[in-house]
């Protein structure tokens, strides 16, 4: 009997979350800040029967787990951005070919080799826009390590529910920062199994043709049902076709079924929102420092609080609106050029009363610079 | 196994798209395009059911259909 | 089953040109899962992309059409987490050997139970005859107007190097060699690779002034020989025919059955 308590890093809390999620097949290729979901996974897999490879690049390792989710298994490959820069072609078939699949993203400094071992949170752009082509994504987060466990639950629950590739957006201080970790009962979060088909051999059987709740059965290779999975445009047997109808109609379906869900697929937190007059929002590691800031400005008795997003993808726009256009001051708190606070921008009645605060140095953001922001925001200098 | 006899070609027009290679490799030049580029066995009499034009066919639009000593249809199975 | 009933008749006739040596492989690789009495539902064919890779939408299995030069590493992920499913992978030189080498070389070194069928046609086709890096130096191709300076893979030499376990070439003007290459390709537990020599009448054979179909076809004829032959040592300039390589190595998936076994009795 393993212990329900540990103490380890975001990457194994990752680890402990896909198998509790019921992971059974993993591919990957070494990268840092993500290698260590490889190695435990390596140890962890063979021992409940699931199967992990090292494959040739990371091109190579989410075909192969999008070859293993048709064959009936939940999946999943781990990255950083290098590595998701190659795994983008792939990303979209998964998209298009509608393939349950859990990619996770450790991220680094970039473009290119950036800085391995520092902390950023750049891809969170190449999540949403990655691979070409109109299309939908989801893509989750988290701060610490007990969300990082329910989070990749939720990313298998929403991959199997939606028939969706889901990206999990973690960063190196999340990835390699030890904490503790409480693994919940078997059954204490609940899983989402994959759907299959009740139509019986020799029946005609449509593997892309959505029920009523938008969900589509699958049936696994090598049963009763032959069918046809292509990245090309397809009918409802996953037959090729350009007939202008069915290209619309399948475009609208991928698009639709994440979007039209988005708040249904909305994972956040809210800390001290109800009266606060400054809202920070924030994601992953660079959340630890603004919920710091407002607990500490709290203390000081400044109304300000902290919306905290766990999915980034689809964009939450309706509870940003909700929190954010009450507010004075919006400062968003994230290690990129501004790719969450461009979007807040959008979402909301006033743009101008955006503002960011970040770090682009590989240097984790502290609650001082977060700090430094809000005096400057509030027009006191530094 | 008495050899077998040639009882038909069997040829799909639809899915002959008359590249010739059937009419080419025939060692018993049984077969020839028509006027509409598809394949036909003009001379069947000569046919020795080797079934090659089956196997080479680019467009698997031939079946070679042939009879036993008993006159029962048998489709033969390639290469045996 | 009758041969016909592995196809998925209702897309015939088929996008290939007329000629085409693609559509001959397909004839023969029907004809010999047949003859080997395989269930339809235990085979899935994956395919990459370009005129080879429209082979899986004609047959009757479970078909994955997947991603340019990518077959081998999503087929790698359908056998390692199902093995006993048969996995047969068509390929275009272009898609197994250019943007899909490094999978290739990978899977060959795995040893993984795939058959790989390297079509070779030497160009490609699918976006209108540019070279290949099977085209061979001082052919003519739309994007080697001057001539082809590219020297070409030995396919046969690369999978044997790289660790495949069987191996074996012959042409589409071969066909009962062919079906049965297939069909013992097919059976051979490990990585298999089959180089199909097979015409590109519309481009390759057009732009070098090959002919059509059929003489393409009787230059194979003329140019291949059988392993050792005794026409091979008078020219050795043929191209041989046959199986190069056939042998028993530890193969992929069982390896790994052996690493659940450890795993588990090692506990938790």
């Amino acid at each position: 009997m393993e212990s329900k308590i540990k103490f380890v890093q975001g990457n194994e809390a990752c680890v402990e979350g896909a198998l509790y999620a019921g992971l059974e097949f993993f591919a990957g290729y070494p990268i840092t800040p993500s290698t260590e979901i490889a190695e435990h996974l390596s140890s962890r897999l063979p021992r409940k029967g699931g199967r992990f490879i090292q494959m040739e690049d990371e091109i190579a390792s989410l075909c192969a787990i999008i070859g293993a989710s048709l064959t009936g298994h939940k999946v999943m490959t781990a990255t950083s951005g290098p590595g998701f820069s190659l795994m983008q072609e792939a990303l979209g078939y998964a998209v298009m070919a509608e393939i349950p699949c859990v990619i996770v993203d450790v991220q680094r400094g970039g473009p290119s080799t950036g800085i391995p071992t520092h902390v950023s949170q750049a891809d969170v752009m190449q999540a949403r826009w990655g691979t070409h082509g109109d299309h939908a994504i989801v893509a989750f987060t988290a701060s610490n390590h007990q969300d990082v466990f329910n989070m990749t639950v939720e990313a298998f629950n929403v991959a199997e529910t939606y028939r969706t590739p889901v990206v999990l957006l973690f960063d190196e201080v999340v990835g390699h920062m030890r904490e503790k970790l409480e693994i919940p009962e078997p059954g204490q979060i609940p899983l989402v199994d994959r759907l299959r088909t009740s139509v019986k051999e020799g029946v005609d059987y449509h593997p892309y043709l959505p029920r009523e709740d938008g969900r589509l059965p699958m049936s696994d290779f090598g049963g009763v049902h032959r069918y046809n999975v292509t990245g090309l445009y397809h009918d409802m047997w996953g037959f090729p076709s350009d007939n202008p109808s069915v290209v619309h109609g399948l475009i609208r379906h991928l698009v639709d079924k994440i979007e039209n869900n988005a708040n249904l697929i909305a994972r956040y937190k809210k800390f001290h929102l109800d009266d606060a007059k400054t809202v920070l929002v924030s994601y992953g590691s660079a959340a630890r420092s603004a919920l710091h800031v407002v607990q500490h400005l709290r203390g000081r008795g400044q109304k300000i609080g902290l919306l905290e997003l766990q999915t980034l993808w689809p964009f939450p726009s309706d509870i940003i609106q909700d929190v954010c256009n009450r507010a004075e001051y919006v400062v968003v708190v994230e290690m990129n050029m501004g790719q969450i606070c461009q979007m807040v921008k959008q979402a909301v009645d006033c743009p101008e009363r955006v503002f960011l605060a970040n770090r682009i140095d590989g240097v984790f953001i502290t609650p001082t610079d977060i700090r430094n922001i809000l005096r400057l925001v509030a027009g006191k200098g530094v | 196994m008495a050899k077998p006899k040639l009882k038909e070609h069997r040829i799909n027009r639809e899915w002959c798209k008359g590249c010739g290679i059937c009419v080419a490799f025939c060692p018993k030049n049984v077969l020839e395009l028509d006027e509409k580029d598809k394949a036909v066995a003009v001379r069947p009499e000569d046919c020795i059911a080797c079934r090659l034009c089956e196997l080479r066919c680019p467009d698997l639009a031939i079946e070679i259909i042939v009879e036993d000593e008993h006159g029962i249809e048998n489709k033969i199975r390639s290469g045996q | 089953m009758a041969v016909k009933d592995y196809l998925r008749e209702r897309f015939f006739p088929h996008i290939w040109c007329a000629g085409c040596g693609h559509g001959i492989v397909l004839n023969s690789l029907i004809r010999a899962v047949e003859k080997l009495g395989m269930s339809k539902n235990e085979i899935v064919m994956v395919s990459g992309i370009g005129c080879s890779s429209r082979i899986s939408g004609y047959v009757d299995f479970h078909t994955l059409h997947t991603i340019h030069g990518r077959a081998l590493a999503f087929a790698t992920g359908v056998k390692m987490s199902k093995p006993e499913l048969n996995v047969i992978v068509p390929m275009g030189d272009g898609d197994a050997l250019a943007i899909g080498g490094n999978h290739f070389i990978h899977a060959a070194r795995r040893n993984i139970d795939i058959t790989a069928i390297v079509m070779n046609n030497r160009i490609y086709g699918m976006t209108g005859g540019q070279y290949s890096p099977l085209s061979g130096y001082g052919t003519l191709a739309t994007t080697a107007p001057y001539k082809n300076i590219d020297q070409s893979f030995d396919t046969v030499q690369l999978a044997t190097a790289a660790g495949a376990t069987f191996v074996a070439r012959t042409t589409t003007y071969h066909v009962q060699q062919l079906t049965d290459l297939i069909r013992r390709a097919i059976l051979h537990e490990g990585f298999s690779v089959l180089e199909v020599m097979t015409q590109c009448p519309t481009y390759f054979g057009r732009k070098n002034k090959l002919g059509g179909a059929v003489e393409m076809m009787k230059y194979m004829q003329k140019a291949t020989t059988p392993i050792g032959s005794k026409a091979k040592q008078k020219n050795p300039e043929l191209i041989e025919r046959g199986v190069f390589v056939e042998k028993e190595q530890p193969e992929y998936c069982s390896e790994y059955e052996k690493i659940i076994q450890r795993a588990m009795a090692s506990g938790s």
